[in-house]
């Protein structure tokens, strides 16, 4: 193995010509979206909706009735939950299972998640998912079919370059593993229809707290 | 799985007689470069995107192998192993063998073309396991038997009664409609079985990130991050052209390619991960980086350029001739205007001659690559290569002896004498409906203009006296 | 000002009136128009088949003939696009000359400063943007504005007007049956378009398209732009 490692760096030497200085990159697009927070928060909503995400805004202390209601609409009873995932966030009225180690078999038993984010892009309708405590490993956001995530006003950034830099950060701390979640799961390749849901969780219900 | 290139005239012929794959490809590539347009649209900054974009890739290749070294270097300090194949058959027998190490007889694999470029289900079914291809139209392409003819929407030339007909010989059991929905769900059941028990999993890669060795991969279905979340072991195969220099690039190619690709502002799921974490994930990464032909394309100043491409497609939709043939005519994993490049340079031209001539140089593809990959120039490039590797005796000939003519304006002016005597028995009612040799493939569906009974320069000759 | 026809080897073997039309336009304007007999061929046929050396000997030739006008013009955007972008690698540098050579709308609209030419075409006319005009010159909409301002001319748009025809040089005869199958495509186009003559700036679209109409006995006919512009009232 070693040796084909010695061979493609020989090749791509080979290849390159000799005293070679790296190509500057211009980076003239647009770095960071200047309009105001509010102005940010209606455009996230309006773009996950776009996307087919389902939007509840509500004042911060409202959360856990939030989470009650999307459940109760929806029929889900066992919700898996972060083990960081806030107090407030777990009303009682919900079967909670914390997600200590569960077996993916046990996920797939669930009916739904509750998590927090690390932030949001507003013109893509983003969440970034990137290891905090309420965001939750990668497989209780995945397999169970309902999402519900909530995002906190001040969490909205405006563009992708933003939140890029929110994902850099995660992974220059500590190596930790990212998902960018912007709807639900869909496909298009039965004669190009959309058709919702196939595989990671067919419901994302976004919950926007100020 | 793929062919080897044919002669793309006489596969094109083929498909264009095609009636049902016609009309899919027209719906499909006009819808998919509608909505392109639309998203490209919203960007401001779009050519400042694509500049970006070019000249990172123009950086990662200008120092390709001290960002390899850097990559794998970031990617074993997170707990990774990167392996090394300089063809096909070495990157094959790299995921083989891991397989093997972990009992399995069965893996789940995301869409790669990487790994459909190296025929990896074939090297699996060889040694006794199942690749469980889980892209819902690889999927059916899998069940179906058959290859994929569009980068991005691999079962574009199938319709839904066509799938519906292929889910119940294979996989369902019992009554199915053919409505979308249905499908997909179907399919969802019969892989989500497989997602759940799954102890290898096979991913390609969209983006190789050298600073941290973080991988990225962009998907709509979710079964990416099945594959690649679930399973104990993964094996991430890459070209080793996939790689960026930093993370913040990603910034950069998460705006170009999901517009470009699906037309959307952002696909549905985009994973990175950086070697393993405890307790979230596959407790061994492999990454396999991936040679086979990429280091002849970059051995080439002005073919190099290809080795750009993410992998959007969006030079596909608006080709006009893909957007009429298909894939298959390519008989190539990468087709299209990029396959036209791409393949030849990765395979050697003298084994897919007639690629670089499968083109009218619309320059389409050009202006719509979110790389700016300069395909025309490119195909020119390659041309010259072409004849140089594969000379057509006749067609040198003809090509000299019209060069010898152009050389001196007394042989084009006796040249156009000579031809107006020798059209006069086919020309009737001052056009030509039918001429002998190569001409005769102009006239079989045009008519042809006659050489005029007295041309420019001998007007011009007779006005100056 | 003193200019240079490059009539090309199409226009001067096949369509000459394209190449009168030019010259007649250009003198009526008021300038000078010098044909020089030396010229043949700009070598993009050569260029595009992969035959470089010969296409390399034809630019050497195309730059000699071809300095010392105060603008060169040519009734084809392909010719001038390989002039322009292609000749530099060719050559292995630019000569100056190659600067200073002008599609003909481009001459008329950007160079001259003008839109109306003065002429008079009482038809229905629609406008095929080539590939090479639209992507390689880039004229953008001057032929258009030209033919906006030509008095008598009801200008009709053309269905899906940025799709190629198909010609693509000798990819019309080595890959016969897509080109033919773009071919069809574009005539549908233009007759659903209505027009009685579709125009464009490069001739050899023109013979395609052109050879497409009549074989199918559409009763629509092509013409070259510079014919257009240089038609005039009879008193």
């Amino acid at each position: 193995m070693s040796r084909a490692r010695d061979d493609v760096l020989a090749r791509v030497r080979g290849a390159l010509p000799g005293g070679r200085s790296g190509v500057p990159v211009p980076r003239e697009y647009r770095r960071a979206d200047e309009r105001p927070r509010a102005a940010l928060v209606d455009l996230l909503e309006e773009r996950l909706v776009d996307y087919r995400a389902e939007v509840r805004r509500v004042g911060r202390q409202h959360i856990g009735e939030a989470v009650v209601a999307i459940c109760r609409d929806r029929s889900a009873r066992r919700i898996g939950v972060p083990p960081g995932l806030p107090g407030e966030w777990r009303p009682e009225e919900i079967d909670i299972v914390e997600d200590r180690d569960l077996a993916t078999a046990e996920l797939d038993r669930l009916d739904g998640v509750v998590t927090g984010c690390t932030a949001a892009i507003a013109e893509t309708g983003t969440l970034i998912l990137a290891g905090a405590p309420a965001d939750g490993r990668r497989a209780l956001t995945l397999v169970p079919d309902l999402h519900v995530c909530v995002v906190g006003e001040a969490q909205v950034l405006g563009s992708v370059p933003e939140g890029i830099a929110v994902v850099a950060s995660a992974v220059r701390a500590d190596r930790r593993p990212v998902t960018l979640v912007s709807g639900p799961s869909a496909t298009s390749d039965i004669e190009l229809l959309r058709v919702e849901g196939v595989h990671g969780p067919r419901q994302l219900v976004v919950v926007i707290a100020s | 799985m793929s062919a080897a290139p044919r002669d793309f005239p006489a596969a094109a012929r083929e498909a264009l007689a095609d009636s049902q794959l016609r009309r899919n490809l027209r719906n499909a590539t006009t819808t998919i470069r509608d909505k392109r347009a639309r998203a490209v649209a919203e960007a401001p900054d779009w050519e400042e995107l694509r500049e970006a974009g070019r000249a990172i890739k123009a950086d990662t290749l200008a120092r390709l192998d001290e960002y390899l070294l850097q990559f794998e270097a970031a990617v074993e300090a997170a707990g990774g192993r990167v392996h090394w194949a300089r063809d096909a058959a070495e990157a094959n027998a790299l995921v083989v063998e891991v397989a093997r190490n972990h009992g399995a007889d069965e893996v789940v694999k995301m869409k790669s073309l990487t790994t459909d470029e190296t025929r990896l289900n074939d090297a699996l079914a060889a040694a006794g396991i199942r690749a469980v291809e889980t892209d819902f139209a690889e999927l059916i392409l899998q069940l179906d038997g058959d290859w994929s003819s569009h980068i991005l929407v691999p079962a574009i030339h199938l319709n839904r009664s066509e799938i519906r007909d292929l889910f119940r010989r294979t996989i369902v059991d019992g009554p199915l409609s053919d409505e979308p929905a249905e499908l997909a769900e179907a399919a969802r059941l019969y892989l989500r079985e497989r997602f759940l028990r799954a102890r290898v999993g096979v991913s390609g890669a969209n983006f190789g990130v050298a600073e941290s060795g973080t991988i990225c991969v962009v998907e709509s279905e979710g079964n990416g991050r099945m594959c690649t979340t679930l399973p104990e072991v993964l094996v991430t195969v890459l070209g080793i052209e996939k790689l960026v220099p930093t993370l913040e690039d990603l910034e950069v190619f998460l705006q170009l390619l999901p517009r470009s690709a699906t037309g959307e502002r952002m696909n549905p799921y985009t994973s990175l991960w950086t070697g393993v974490t405890d307790g979230d994930g596959p407790r061994e990464l492999h990454v396999v980086l991936l040679d086979n032909g990429r280091t002849n394309v970059l051995r080439d100043e002005v073919g190099r350029q290809a080795l750009h491409c993410i992998r959007c497609s969006a030079c596909l939709n608006v080709c006009p001739v893909y957007s009429r043939t298909g894939g298959h005519a390519y008989g190539s994993v990468y087709p299209g205007p990029i396959g036209a490049i791409l393949t030849p340079q990765l395979l050697g031209i003298e084994h897919a001659a007639s690629l670089p001539f499968a083109s009218s140089l619309c320059g389409a593809c050009y202006e719509v690559c979110p790389v700016k990959i300069d395909i025309p120039t490119v195909l020119l490039h390659l041309r010259a290569k072409a004849v140089e590797a594969k000379p057509s005796a006749a067609e040198a000939a003809a090509m000299r002896g019209l060069g010898w003519v152009f050389r001196d304006p007394r042989r084009l002016a006796l040249a156009q004498r000579l031809a107006r005597l020798a059209q006069a028995p086919f020309v009737r009612g001052g056009t030509i409906s039918w001429a002998p040799g190569p001409l005769a493939r102009w006239t079989r569906a045009r008519e042809l203009q006659p050489v005029a009974r007295e041309s420019f320069r001998e007007w011009w000759g007779r006005r100056r006296t | 000002m003193r200019i240079g026809l490059f009539a090309t080897c199409i226009a001067d073997t096949l369509f000459p009136e394209t190449g009168k039309a030019v010259v007649s336009l250009l003198e009526r304007l008021g300038h000078e128009v010098e044909f020089p007999p030396a010229q043949t061929c700009c070598g993009q046929m050569h260029l595009n088949s992969g035959y470089r050396r010969e296409a390399a000997a034809l630019a050497e030739r195309f730059v000699r003939i071809f300095d010392g006008f105060d603008a060169v013009v040519s009734p084809s955007s392909s010719c001038v696009g390989t002039v322009r972008e292609l000749y530099p690698h060719l050559l292995g540098g630019s000569a100056s000359v190659v600067e200073g050579v002008y599609e003909l709308s481009e001459l008329l609209v950007g160079r001259l400063g003008l839109e109306d030419v003065g002429a008079y075409f009482p038809h229905r006319v629609t406008y095929h943007p080539t590939c090479h005009s639209l992507r390689v010159t880039r004229v953008g909409d001057a032929p258009l504005r030209l033919l906006r301002a030509v008095r008598g001319l009801e200008l009709v748009e053309l269905p899906e007007a940025d799709e190629c025809c198909g010609f693509g040089g000798t990819f019309s005869i080595k890959n016969a049956d897509t080109s033919i199958a773009m071919l069809g495509d574009k005539c549908r186009a233009v007759v659903a378009s209505g027009a009685e003559i579709c125009t464009a700036v490069d001739a050899s679209c023109l013979m395609q398209i052109g050879g497409g109409l009549a074989r199918g006995r559409t009763g629509v006919r092509t013409m070259h732009l510079a014919e257009i512009l240089v038609s005039e009232e009879r008193a």
